[in-house]
């Protein structure tokens, strides 16, 4: 994307005014999207989305901008911008040698969807549409999209790194809109991966729309929510974002270095039901979240945070790792070029229990059943979280009995992750998730086996 | 945007001229650039100053649709973007409804839209506000600590020009600052931490109100502390302004003529009924210059107006663009929404308000018996449902009991449907404010309103 001697020219330059840290992070996107609705194919969009960041440190101020010219005048200009707030008046002459990391592609890519004719994506819309209305005669309304992306990366800094990646996305989502007697109600289904077009080999897309069908079909004989505090059962790779929740945020060190963390100081101590083992990686082959390099050039890896309910260790990015003189942790992600790399989560998943899923939903008198969740948000300081549920059930004398209607729920992380008095042994990844922090979306995953929270917030309106 | 000429419009001209005699086409070109300062404990966190510029394309030939963008106006990148977007055409379904806008006649209400005084402010004088700010809001009260102080401004140009007759080019800028806090109470087992903002918004930097913003960080976060988790019961909520404004937001969507005409509005065969208390209008009218998201034009150049959609609880209008409108058999209300050059417009309300009435927050808590001030919703995007009206969001703030705000409280979710919070709504407050969003706040009383807690 660009000549090494270019990169190391334009990082020398960012730091001639005496900053302590230069780095470039370049990427060349080409996307592909078709949307679906009210049974039209409404259109078929191309993207290309090409240009630089230009980051540059001197002690706690970061200077950061960038630019659409991949030249190295484009370069300099946005070098020169992000050294002059980053500025400390010294100067000097530095050279920059980089040297290029191996490759490390997790991901194995068959069949680049740049290779794939635009009227095959668009006949898996097709599809999923005629499946969605023929699962029953309620529904009123499918709208389904597909996504495709092809994103070269290059990130070079002045500690002379210098790495190459490329991440391949394909996406697929389908939305049906169910009509009865009560109103209507809606089902969602999506499923996306860092591989390409070969998904479609093993993913039945007929099956993710009946599925969508299925739940709006289900809702519309839905009661209220219950109101109040009571038992939870969440259904298996349905409910990681349970656990991005209520600690994962909590665990990104940026938030833990401003003291705005319900977990910050607890290193060592028991956070968690001891039934509770907290994973982040960012290698998991063909996963949402997973990528060869971190968008600062720190090589993906696997870390536990939470061990048997003990807290191991944070997440973190190259500056919160260099003011504590620690390694990084491979979290230092970002939503574009146009975008200041800060701590993320990659996949974040719980570990496997002992129980059995049948005898959770068994074990439990009164309760509710959760089989989707929606998306949620945290406030780490406070540690409330909530999240939404858009498929449950009330569990009645150990038995799933009637659905519910939409609803949140609500609870407080530290004594949520204590209140986890069953895990099983059917672990799954769930869908493809966004992550929004500071005004930023990442591609993040998610997983956890069938798991009971003693005492859960459901936010409905039925006392 | 009407009165500047830019030389994006050359760029977007230059482009439908190469339409053939089937194609329609529409070029969307846009140049951006932002600033934004962060500032903690001091000193200067990270400083981002960066520009950014695009153009999208949309072709429809025989009521098919193609679109295509690229993030740069490079003369080969534009040649690539128009062929892409062609030879996306053949893969729509062809739509008898699809085409581009045009010109309605409307007329345009001239808004200023770009400040001198913001163009020329000096980068030093961006930096000391998010200090000053910061200095103000830990210094609001003793338990306060600031998380960031921030400066922000944009500035943004854009030209849009259809082989139907559409032209029209402008810019516009804007800024604003904004604070985080944290409120600590207690030691050891017993410390409690909670979280607060303020946010001050202008045309230019003269506009701000810091003390304001800084108080109301610190207010926000210090009135949490000591919230405890309540029992569930049903009672009458008084949304605080700027809820109120993201219960707005949700309602906007119900009022969608894309979602009407495509089934999916929970309101689509109600035009006539009464679907709100008899004291609710709702008004969307983007030429108002006080809003945030004031315009003269629409996504797709048209002129921005005000439309009354819902008059006295009754439901008058949706908003339309061209598009959504062809296809219910009316008129563009002038509300096609475009986030960008890299997409096509949508519909959406742009200045949505409810009509406001006399009274003071404080004159209507004190007819509340039994009831929360809410402070704070949390996951309003997992627990709303506006195709099923099901509403549900986390929350935080005060007990209100006998017409006086009490003890604080956390962990609640309130919860109705929007079909019955509309009928529900008791009074609207007076004390409008036009917040950073494309709706108004103001206080908003609703009875029957479950809180679940313990």
């Amino acid at each position: 994307m660009i000549e090494q001697d270019i990169l190391e020219r334009v990082l020398a330059g960012a730091v001639s005014s005496g900053a302590d840290f230069a780095e470039v992070y370049a990427e060349d996107k080409r996307s592909t999207s078709a949307g679906l609705d009210d049974g039209r194919v409404e259109q078929v969009t191309s993207g290309r989305d090409r240009g630089a960041g230009i980051r540059v440190v001197a002690g706690d101020t970061t200077g950061f901008a960038y630019t659409s010219d991949l030249s190295e005048h484009g370069l300099e200009s946005a070098a020169s911008a992000a050294a002059a707030a980053a500025s400390q008046g010294g100067g000097g002459v530095r050279t920059v040698a980089l040297t290029a990391s191996a490759p490390h592609r997790p991901n194995r890519v068959e069949q680049d969807p740049d290779t794939v004719a635009k009227a095959t994506k668009v006949e898996l819309l097709n599809r999923m549409d005629d499946a969605a209305r023929s699962y029953g005669s309620e529904i009123v309304q499918v709208s389904a999209g597909y996504g495709d992306s092809r994103k070269k990366v290059l990130v070079a800094n002045t500690d002379g790194v210098m790495t190459n990646d490329e991440i391949v996305r394909t996406l697929l989502r389908i939305s049906a809109v169910a009509d009865g007697d009560t109103g209507m109600q809606t089902g969602y289904q999506s499923m996306g991966h860092t591989i390409g077009f070969e998904v479609f080999n093993t993913v039945d897309v007929e099956e993710l729309a009946r599925e969508a069908s299925r739940q709006a079909i289900t809702k519309l004989s839905a009661r209220p929510a219950p109101s109040g505090a009571m038992p939870v059962v969440i259904k298996h790779g349905t409910g990681g974002v349970l656990f991005h929740e209520a600690c994962g945020h909590g665990l990104e060190a940026d938030l833990i270095a401003k003291g705005a963390s319900v977990y910050a100081g607890k290193v060592g101590q028991q956070v968690a039901s001891p039934l509770v083992t907290l994973v982040d990686d960012g290698t998991m082959p063909g996963e949402w979240g997973t990528l060869g390099f971190d968008d600062e050039g720190h090589i993906t890896q696997r870390n536990v945070l939470i061990e048997d309910g003990m807290l191991t260790d944070y997440m973190w990015d190259f500056l919160r790792a260099r003011k504590e003189g620690r390694p990084q942790s491979g979290n230092g992600r970002r939503q574009s070029y146009q975008h200041l790399p800060m701590v993320r989560m990659t996949n974040t998943f719980v570990l496997d229990g002992p129980d059995d899923a049948d005898d959770i939903i068994a074990s439990t008198p009164n309760g509710v059943y959760v089989s989707k969740l929606g998306g949620g948000s945290v406030n780490t300081a406070t540690g409330d979280f909530v999240f939404g549920m858009t498929e449950a059930y009330l569990i009645e004398n150990g038995e799933i009995t009637e659905p519910l209607r939409d609803g949140n729920l609500i609870g407080n992380g530290p004594k949520v992750l204590q209140d986890i008095d069953m895990l099983a042994n059917d672990f799954s990844m769930g869908s493809p998730g966004t992550c929004g922090k500071d005004g930023q979306g990442v591609p993040v995953g998610d997983g956890q086996p069938t798991l009971r929270v003693k005492s859960l917030t459901i936010g409905g309106t039925s006392s | 945007m009407s009165a500047f000429e830019s030389k994006l419009q050359i760029v977007a001209d230059s482009v439908i001229d190469q339409a053939r005699p089937d194609e329609q086409i529409e070029a969307f070109v846009a140049r951006g650039g932002e600033t934004e300062v962060r500032v903690y404990e001091g000193d200067v966190e990270h400083f981002v100053s960066a520009q950014s510029e695009g153009i999208g394309i949309r072709v429809i030939v025989d009521g098919r649709t193609g679109f295509a963008y690229a993030g740069t106006l490079d003369q080969s990148a534009i040649a690539e973007v128009l062929a892409e977007a062609r030879d996306n055409v053949q893969f729509g379904t062809v739509d008898e409804w699809a085409a581009l806008a045009e010109p309605d006649g409307a007329e345009v209400t001239e808004q200023t839209l770009w400040n001198e005084e913001l163009a020329d402010f000096p980068t030093d004088q961006k930096i000391d506000l998010a200090k000053e700010l910061e200095k103000l809001a830990s210094g609001a009260d003793p338990r306060v600590r600031v998380d960031d102080s921030n400066y922000a401004d944009a500035h943004g140009e854009s030209a849009v020009a259809s082989t139907t007759g559409i032209r029209m080019s402008g810019r516009e800028n804007g800024c604003y600052v904004s604070v985080s806090t944290l409120a600590d109470e207690g030691e050891g087992d017993d410390a409690e931490t909670q979280t607060g903002f303020g946010f001050s918004v202008g045309r230019s930097p003269s506009e701000f109100d810091l003390d304001r913003a800084a108080r109301e960080a610190a207010d926000r976060a210090t009135r949490l502390l000591g919230a405890t988790q309540p029992s569930s019961k049903r009672l009458t909520v008084v949304l605080d302004p700027f809820v109120a404004a993201q219960f707005l937001g949700v309602i906007s969507s119900t009022l969608n003529g894309e979602a009407v005409v495509k089934g999916r509005s929970l309101f689509r065969d109600r035009l006539g009924d009464e679907v709100a208390a008899s004291m609710v209008t709702f008004v969307d009218d983007p030429t108002n210059p006080k809003a945030y998201t004031a315009t003269d034009v629409d996504g797709e150049g048209l002129a921005a107006r005000r439309n009354v959609l819902i008059e006295d609880g009754v439901l008058k209008k949706f908003v339309h663009n061209s598009y959504s409108a062809r296809r219910a058999g009316t008129v563009s209300t002038g509300n096609a929404t475009r986030g960008g050059f890299a997409g096509t417009p949508g519909v959406g309300c742009l200045a949505l308000s409810l009509v406001p009435g006399e009274r003071s927050q404080e004159q209507l808590i004190a007819d509340v018996d039994d009831g929360l001030l809410v402070q704070q919703m949390q996951g309003l995007h997992s627990g709303v449902n506006p195709i099923s009206g099901d509403f549900s969001t986390g929350a935080a703030g005060l007990l209100i009991e006998n017409g006086v705000v009490g003890a604080p409280v956390r962990e609640i979710t309130i919860a109705s449907t929007l079909q019955r919070m509309l009928l529900d709504i008791v009074e609207v407050g007076g004390d409008i404010d036009w917040l950073p969003m494309n709706a108004a706040g103001m206080s908003l009383v609703i009875s029957d309103v479950t809180m679940s807690g313990a």
